[in-house]
């Protein structure tokens, strides 16, 4: 990780609060919220169950507290779904009374509309019914937890990415941005993708959790789960498949650094149990969230651009 | 001292800029495995070493062209202080993006090659950097290795950028030069033992210590407001909020604030963040504040500190720097956002241009290119409360929209903030 420990400890124990950076992003990321609450019809908040996405919406909660959170939640179900991260999905939406929608990559499959993936993998399967809710909901404004350090395409993201009516990002048509202006005018059938935790790093979401005691899924912290080995992740078994042959199941302690499709998010060894300990595992790291935990992204060199340009979160 | 530095960097095409960040992050340790991983793979390079331009050239059209085509951001951290670094490409036809790191930058650093010295480039960038009024610059004169270390090339090269600056308006103690080499980590993180004739800070030393120039919390009180909260729940039937980020100075409890541009007085009777109920905010803080008098304020006003208020306008002075393809045209219907307000607007006339090389102002040019920065008269269909830009930025900035396509067409400032001493070319 970037920090060193010490300067860390040095950060959180010298400021003052109202000086620290979680302030400046936090203050950073509720002025984005409130700008897509000023500026467009019909937002709509992408939530996985996943931390960043959990992020947006405790921000969103912040944001326009004592109203409740102006804005509907959009789940992109691939179907290969830890059974904790809909659980918690669902106690969200009920704590903050919020409307969800869901997207159905399972639904697509079944009426014949997508086909599976032959590496079972569908996490590239979810951008035709992205796509289509967002239209079908006529939504103008998509709010997505993607930060700029996660991956080389994504440190290019305008924190109001413009998409085409087909939903696709043009890297070569992306506005500047300056100083605080947001410029979130677009033509009928385009919408806005909004990434309100752009300069957030790994480092900085976990502190953030840990500062507002925000509830995560369990499966982020260290559990006992029967996995196996592939491409130098560990995946575990689901509906989405198992091991394959000469793949050797063992029982090991985990815990996952992103929440995804099943079939392709990979758990890291941890005995972690406890925010203090996920911090200090996520500060020693020396490998990138999406390195260590995405075969999707281990495609090829640039998959990222690739799934951005057709219209991916 | 805060502990966040915003930086944005930018050099001529082959500086090596996009190798002097890559170097900076890992020789700060901030490049993780399979990240660097990934660039051994890719790397082409002949003498084995991994090619750290690798690490930041993020898009496949720019690992091809091996250029850096957009702006990107990079964030490390040190034991001292965290970084968001804006890298802006250096290609003349990308100087929009170079605005755009510029904008949010408390200081630049700015490269030149060793080997060319001071190019037109450089003087466009330190240009934009005075302009937005970025309060420091670095250069760095990189490739140092491939003048032999000479210290005669490096003095003629840094008097040459001191003279400019000095131009545009930069004291002495805000401008530092480092001779590098990115390559070879010549005084980016490490000093050099190569150039025992520089006695002066690595760039990162620099970096850890300079005074960080924070929001500016002296300035006059404004806030423009981005919406109304008003939950009417049985729990809060009759909270009215208004909710904002404080672009300038600050506002305490009990403030008597004016509200434009209808210019009604009230008082500030509390300011809400989440929950806790504050004394004061400051320039930075997204809040919800709750006045005395219900004035039937919408998204778009600009509460500020009552004394200080500015007339709000409907004609004024701007200098705009052009950023798209399409050329300025004079009397065509535009949209000016300033704050949280979008107005209709029309651009009467383009007074003058600058000379990027000379810092002279060429009088009556019809028209601004991509690119071009010059000076405007802009009338508007509402009257905006406007700051000039050198006075308070936060308020004296507005972006100027097309209204069909909805391209950002120019980053606007309200006056004219370049100062400028025209130098010989």
């Amino acid at each position: 990780m970037t920090a060193t420990e010490s300067g860390v400890e040095l950060r959180s124990a010298a400021s003052p609060a109202g000086t620290d950076q979680l302030d400046v992003l936090e203050s950073e990321a509720i002025h984005v919220m409130r700008e897509v609450a000023g500026e467009f019809d019909r937002p709509v908040i992408l939530f996985s169950g996943g931390k960043d996405s959990m992020l947006l919406v405790h921000l969103a909660h912040k944001a326009f507290w004592p109203a409740p959170i102006p804005f509907p939640v959009l789940h992109v179900d691939t179907g290969h779904n830890f059974d904790e991260v809909i659980e918690f999905r669902d106690a969200v939406v009920e704590r903050y009374g919020l409307t969800l929608e869901v997207a159905s990559v399972q639904d697509y499959i079944d009426d014949g509309r997508l086909s599976e993936r032959a590496d079972g993998t569908r996490n590239p399967l979810q951008t035709t019914p992205l796509l289509d809710a967002i239209a079908d909901h006529r939504h103008d404004a998509v709010f997505g937890g993607g930060r700029r350090d996660e991956e080389r395409a994504r440190a290019k993201e305008r924190i109001f990415s413009l998409r085409t009516a087909f939903g696709a990002w043009e890297p070569s048509r992306q506005r500047p941005e300056l100083w605080n202006l947001y410029n979130g005018r677009h033509k009928p059938g385009e919408h806005v993708r909004v990434f309100p935790l752009s300069n957030w790093t790994e480092l900085d979401v976990w502190r953030y959790i840990q500062r507002e005691e925000i509830d995560l899924p369990t499966i982020y912290y260290a559990h006992t789960r029967d996995v196996f080995a592939r491409d130098g992740m560990w995946l575990t078994s689901g509906p989405w498949g198992g091991p394959r042959d000469g793949e050797e199941v063992i029982t090991k302690s985990v815990r996952y650094r992103t929440v995804g499709d099943g079939s392709c998010t990979g758990a890291v060894e941890s005995t972690a149990t406890t925010l203090d300990e996920v911090l200090a595992e996520v500060r020693e790291s020396r490998l990138t969230e999406r390195g260590a935990t995405r075969a999707d992204d281990r495609l090829s060199e640039a998959a990222m651009e690739d799934r951005k340009k057709e219209g991916y979160f | 001292m805060t502990d966040l530095l915003r930086l944005a960097t930018a050099g001529s095409v082959d500086d090596g800029k996009s190798t002097l960040v890559g170097r900076l992050l890992y020789d700060t340790k901030s490049v993780l495995a399979d990240q660097l991983e990934a660039v051994e793979r890719a790397s082409k390079s002949a003498d084995g070493e991994p090619d750290l331009s690798l690490l930041v050239d993020g898009l496949r059209s720019e690992r091809e062209q091996g250029i850096t085509i957009d702006v990107a951001y990079r964030y490390f951290a040190t034991p001292r202080r965290s970084f968001v670094l804006a890298d802006t490409p250096g290609h003349v036809q990308y100087t929009r993006n170079t605005v755009t790191g510029a904008s949010t930058a408390q200081l630049a650093v700015l490269l030149v090659d060793a080997r060319h010295g001071v190019v037109e480039q450089t003087r466009r960038h330190a240009a934009v950097m005075a302009l937005l009024r970025v309060p420091r610059l670095v250069l760095a004169v990189n490739k140092i290795d491939l003048v032999d270390y000479d210290e005669a090339t490096y003095l003629t090269i840094a008097k040459e950028f001191r003279d400019h600056t000095a131009a545009l308006g930069y004291g002495e103690d805000t401008v530092v030069t480092i001779p590098v080499s990115a390559k070879k980590g010549d005084n980016v993180v490490l000093a050099s033992d190569r150039t025992p004739w520089y006695d002066g800070p690595t760039l990162l030393d620099h970096l850890e210590s300079v005074p960080v120039d924070g929001p500016d919390d002296t300035a006059p009180f404004r806030f423009p407001v981005q919406t109304v909260i008003r939950p009417r729940s049985a729990e809060y039937p009759d909270y009215r909020g208004y909710a904002g980020l404080v672009a300038a100075g600050s506002v305490s409890v009990g403030d008597e604030v004016v509200v434009l541009p209808d210019g009604q007085r009230t008082t500030v009777e509390g300011i809400d963040r989440y929950t806790s109920a504050l004394d004061s905010a400051s320039a930075g803080d997204s809040v919800v504040l709750r006045l005395a008098h219900d004035l039937g304020i919408a998204r778009g006003a600009v509460i500020t500190a009552a004394g200080s208020a500015p007339d709000p306008v409907t004609e004024f002075t701007a200098t705009l720097a052009w950023l798209h393809d399409k050329p300025l045209t004079p009397g065509r219907r535009l949209l000016v956002k300033h704050g949280t307000h979008t107005v209709q607007a029309m651009i009467t006339a383009v007074e003058d241009r600058l000379d990027i090389q000379t810092l002279a102002l060429d009088a009556d040019p019809g028209t601004l290119e991509i690119n071009d920065i010059g000076h405007v008269a802009i009338t508007v269909a509402e009257p905006l409360p406007l700051d000039d830009y050198d006075t308070v930025a936060a308020t004296g900035s507005f972006l100027v929209i097309d209204p069909q396509a909805g391209d950002t067409l120019a980053a606007g400032l309200v006056g004219r903030p370049l100062v400028t001493t025209p130098v010989d070319a």
